[in-house]
């Protein structure tokens, strides 16, 4: 295939990926939006295949096979309560694919008109090569996280600021003695010191700020293979990049905002550890017993649920959603109130929900559902925390004063759905179980709902 | 512990503080309960009403003191009855700390705890040993029956075949909890009924109570927040007094019954309703002054004393309104009682633990170990949303315009310095880049900023349900980095074409896996 139609067929396939994205505004519009996707891969692909520089071989066609096979097995296989771990560690595939691909360019060395190309050349390795390597390390931890593998509480050692940045300021210095040809062992060891940073920097960071490390880490896989596409001189590896690395900064942002916090102090983790002096909470928890709950819901016509990261820990969505159609059979109207960090990875409950064939008109953004609560009968919490906690509107000593919460106080009746009296993944005492009109419903979520289920037929 | 209940000495009073079924509940906490022979009486519970309840039954105030160990009552103490507690002992009651001195000054010789039920701390935790409260509510709704039993007409509007009367015209003033009791009584027998408050805030109470809210022509400029002070009226201006009495004048001749219920804490009760207010009224309409005990708000208002006016209007100066309705007054002071007792027996096992880092213990105690500990530090928990009013008035900036005005103008003027500075530096590295870099390079970069635009354009307006798709979907298509890993397949070098064959697989994996699952999550999401 000749290098023009080649060209074509990148831009073809670019276009088909930006319409794959631009569909996902909507539910219907997105399953036509992902065969796009589909289309422009296998276009890119084969436009590939047809290079006469790649030889077409058995072992060629065995490691596509392997991988394919592994990735129908495990998208087949992969419960929906662990989409976060699959999704980081497909960022890892991406991060150790730029990293090898780098050191092969490096390996392969080249032949160059001027010092200035050389040089951008030599750079350019570096940085796919540094960008790849924390994005792996990173990944991989953030999948041990997720994955309960590995422990969610931050990691805090001493100094670790001055530890990152050390590690940072040597692998510049050993970008400069790679320019300067001092040999590949300098790359070698910049990629062993960036496995070390990108590890430790996800350590560093807490259980409930794993949204934002998914789609930081999401963002990073994209600048990887942006830098190699600029390593290879591929334009569209260069777009692609550009495309998923943007993507994944904007999700990150939306889920700072979402906590009302800067990104920087997220990166840097640590949250969770402070000791913040925050106004001391008046009242009791009230415990209720099922029938009670039961009997409120019989008489409510309208109710919502608050669904939060112990819903998908108890797997408990698909009684959420067998409860949902029993009160919608009694006509009422019943509805879902979704915080954008709720759960472990951007539109995480939205999935859970669907799998459990909950109808996604029935799921409401926090912004849009927020105005309702004056108005509805009763809230279901069931595992949400610190995102109804009121204490982020009216205790400006709160460490999570200002972060936008869901109202759910302003119901007339919250039930609260909880293991036990602990406090949330932020380690902070949540007033809302203290209020008159809320009761907290202690045990198993999955538990819970089941007895509910039957207090109710 | 053994609790005791003493019979009221005071004349007239007929409530008690421990009626048989606070008894059960004490007994309950763990608590041996006793009762002064005769002390119910007078609310219509009987020595065997309680003996049968299981409190024991002591012939004298000697003896009960004697043998108890927390002596509750309802009345401040007399200086005998005040003598009969020991040292040591613990004494609940109306102790109404900031008048009675010489008793705060015993208690504290004697080293009497006393804990007293007017001074519990107006916070939503207390509430339900606020007796305060509850005998306001009770006179707010005995003051409406006192003045319809004065008051020689229909409160409601009746039309009958003898001819139509109109219904009563109800003001009440001050819609603290016996206003809005009085208010709810009032409206209930079918009057017409309107309400005054310094507080307009409470106006959407009244109105809920089925009361007119009263407004005043006056531009309110009030720097005070009256929830700060603890759920009271603050004292008003006079320019807001002057308004407020035209305005009574006004209503005056309307009005059949009026129902004055304005108190200041610490001060004299406030003067609302004039001697020519009366005298303008009709004949044979009703004035309950429920502020008698401390000079009343009407001027004629004579404590105790039920006085006519020249005009035929009556006006009652009836101080204890609540021992008028002793059964109910003395059913609910034994509930706010038993829960204080509740809050000081945590573990239920008959035990005083009396807490002195608890908000309400420590508020409600005004002698405490041989010390006066009256009046309490100010409580951490601000009694009514007054924290969320000065958020208010900080959004609206109505109150305060000028200091957030220069930071918001000094916080563009950063935002706009901060843009030229990453302006600037970006296009100074635009500059080396056009001095130094190559073309090619160049033409990559320019698809690069290009394709970073269209991705912010193009995420934005994703679905944030479709967050976890979206990233699915990333992941795959960033498997396109397979192609570079397919291109270095042709390599020579051994150790090149096992690198590529690995990245060319996990980037399949990537390929293949993100497109799956990614169909597999959207076909999950239906419509209802």
């Amino acid at each position: 295939m000749n290098s023009e139609l080649q060209t074509a067929a990148y831009i073809a396939a670019s276009v088909l990926f930006i319409l794959s994205l631009a569909g996902l505004r909507d539910q219907e519009s997105a399953k036509r939006g992902v065969w796009f996707g589909i289309v422009g891969m296998a276009i890119a692909i084969a436009a590939t295949l047809a290079d006469s520089r790649v030889p077409i071989s058995a072992v060629l066609v065995a490691v596509l096979a392997v991988g394919a096979i592994i990735g129908i097995v495990v998208a087949r296989r992969v419960q929906m309560t662990a989409m976060p771990q699959l999704v980081a560690a497909l960022h890892s595939f991406v991060g150790l694919a730029a990293v090898f691909i780098g050191a092969n360019s490096a390996l392969l060395g080249g032949q160059f008109d001027s010092v200035a190309e050389r040089v951008i050349h030599e750079v350019e390795i570096f940085l796919g090569v540094f960008i790849g390597a924390i994005t792996f390390t990173g990944s991989v931890v953030a999948w041990g996280k997720l994955a309960g593998r590995v422990s969610g509480s931050p990691l805090l050692l001493p100094a670790r600021h001055l530890w990152n940045l050390l590690l940072a300021v040597a692998c510049f210095v050993l970008l400069l003695l790679f320019i300067g040809h001092a040999g590949l062992w300098t790359l070698w060891l910049m990629t062993a010191l960036a496995f070390v940073l990108g590890a430790h920097l996800v350590l560093a960071i807490g259980g409930a700020d794993m949204p934002v490390v998914v789609s930081m880490l999401n963002s990073y896989s994209g600048w990887a293979a942006a830098a190699t596409g600029f390593l290879l001189g591929n334009e569209l590896l260069i777009v692609t990049g550009a495309l998923v690395g943007s993507s994944g900064a904007i999700l990150s942002y939306i889920m700072c905002r979402a906590m009302n916090r800067k990104f920087l102090s997220v990166i840097l983790g640590g949250f969770g550890s402070t000791q913040a002096v925050a106004t001391a909470i008046e009242g009791e928890q009230v415990a209720v017993e099922v029938g009670e709950v039961a009997s409120v819901l019989a008489s409510a016509s309208s109710v919502i649920f608050v669904p939060g990261y112990g819903m998908a820990v108890a797997r408990a969505q698909s009684a959420v959603s067998d409860l949902t159609e029993k009160l919608r059979a009694q006509g009422k109207e019943v509805r879902f109130a979704i915080h954008p960090v709720a759960g472990r990875m951007p539109g995480h409950m939205n999935v859970l929900l669907a799998e459990a064939k909950v109808p996604y008109d029935l799921v409401c953004e926090m912004d849009e559902i927020n105005p309702d609560f004056p108005d509805t009968d009763a809230v279901l919490v069931i595992g949400s925390n610190d995102t109804v906690n009121p204490a982020a509107q009216e205790d400006p000593n709160s460490p999570i004063a200002g972060m936008p919460v869901i109202e759910a106080w302003k119901a007339g009746q919250v039930f609260v759905l909880k293991r036990g009296q602990g406090r949330g993944y932020s380690g902070i005492e949540n007033p809302l179980f203290f209020r008159d009109n809320v009761r907290m419903f202690y045990g198993d979520a999955k538990d819970s709902l089941d007895a509910l289920l039957k207090a109710l037929a | 512990m053994k609790i005791g209940a003493l019979k009221e000495s005071h004349a007239g009073e007929a409530r008690v503080a421990m009626t048989p079924e606070s008894a059960k509940a004490l007994q309950a906490l763990g608590h041996l309960t006793l009762v002064e022979t005769g002390a119910g009486l007078a609310s219509g519970f009987t020595d065997n009403d309680y003996q049968v309840a299981g409190a024991q039954v002591l012939p004298s105030a000697q003896a009960l003191c004697q043998a108890a160990d927390l002596v509750v009552k309802v009345r401040p103490p007399s200086t005998d009855e005040l003598a009969l507690v020991s040292e040591g002992k613990t004494l609940i009651c109306f102790f109404n700390p900031s008048e009675n001195k010489s008793g705060l000054n015993h208690a504290a010789r004697h080293k009497l705890a006393v804990i007293s039920m007017d001074a519990v701390p107006r916070i939503s935790r207390a509430q339900k040993m606020d007796a305060l409260s509850s005998m306001a509510n009770i006179a707010g709704y005995r003051a409406i029956l006192e003045a319809a039993t004065h008051f020689g007409r229909f409160f409601s509007g009746q039309i009958t075949a003898a001819g139509k009367s109109a219904p009563a015209q109800v003001l009440v003033i001050g819609a603290g909890v016996a206003g809005l009791a009085a208010i709810g009584a009032a409206t209930s027998l079918g009057a017409r009924t309107r309400a005054f408050d310094v507080r307009p805030e409470v106006a959407e109470q009244i109105e809920s109570m089925g009361a007119e809210f009263v407004y005043l022509d006056f531009a309110q400029n009030d720097g005070q927040d009256s929830a700060a002070t603890g759920g009271y009226a603050a004292p008003s201006s006079p320019e807001f007094r002057a308004a407020q009495l035209a305005k009574f004048s006004q209503l005056a001749p309307e009005v059949d019954i009026v129902i004055t219920t304005a108190l200041i804490p610490g001060r004299a009760a406030p003067e609302l309703w004039t001697a020519e207010m009366v005298a303008a009224m009709k004949r044979g309409s009703v004035i309950v002054d429920l502020a008698a005990e401390r000079g009343g708000n009407c001027t004629l208002t004579r404590a105790n004393e039920t006085v006519i006016s020249e005009n035929g209007v009556t006006i009652l100066g009836h101080t204890n309104l609540p021992s008028r309705m002793a059964a109910q007054a003395s059913a609910l002071y034994a509930n706010n009682v038993r829960h204080m007792l509740a809050d000081l027996t945590p573990n239920k096992d008959g035990v005083i633990a009396h807490n002195m880092d608890d908000d309400v213990i420590r508020g409600a105690t005004v002698a405490y170990g041989g010390e006066i500990t009256f009046p309490p530090p100010p409580p951490k928990v601000q009694a009514i949303a007054s924290a969320s009013k000065t958020a208010e008035a900080d959004t609206a900036g109505g109150a305060t315009p000028a200091v957030p005005a220069v930071s918001e103008a000094e916080r563009q003027r950063r935002a706009g310095l901060r843009q030229i500075a990453l302006l600037v530096a970006g296009g100074g590295l635009m500059a080396v880049l056009g001095l130094y870099a190559p073309r090619e390079f160049l033409q990559h970069f320019v698809v690069f900023v290009l394709a970073v635009f269209v991705g912010f354009q193009v995420i934005w307006g994703v679905a944030h349900s479709l967050h976890t798709p979206l990233m699915s979907v990333t992941n795959a298509i960033s498997g396109i980095i397979i192609l570079g890993a397919l291109l270095q397949m042709g390599a020579d070098l051994p150790l090149v074409q096992i690198l590529a064959a690995i990245a060319v697989a996990i980037a399949t994996i990537n390929v293949v896996g993100g497109f799956l699952v990614t169909r597999r999550m959207l076909q999950m999401f239906r419509k209802s």
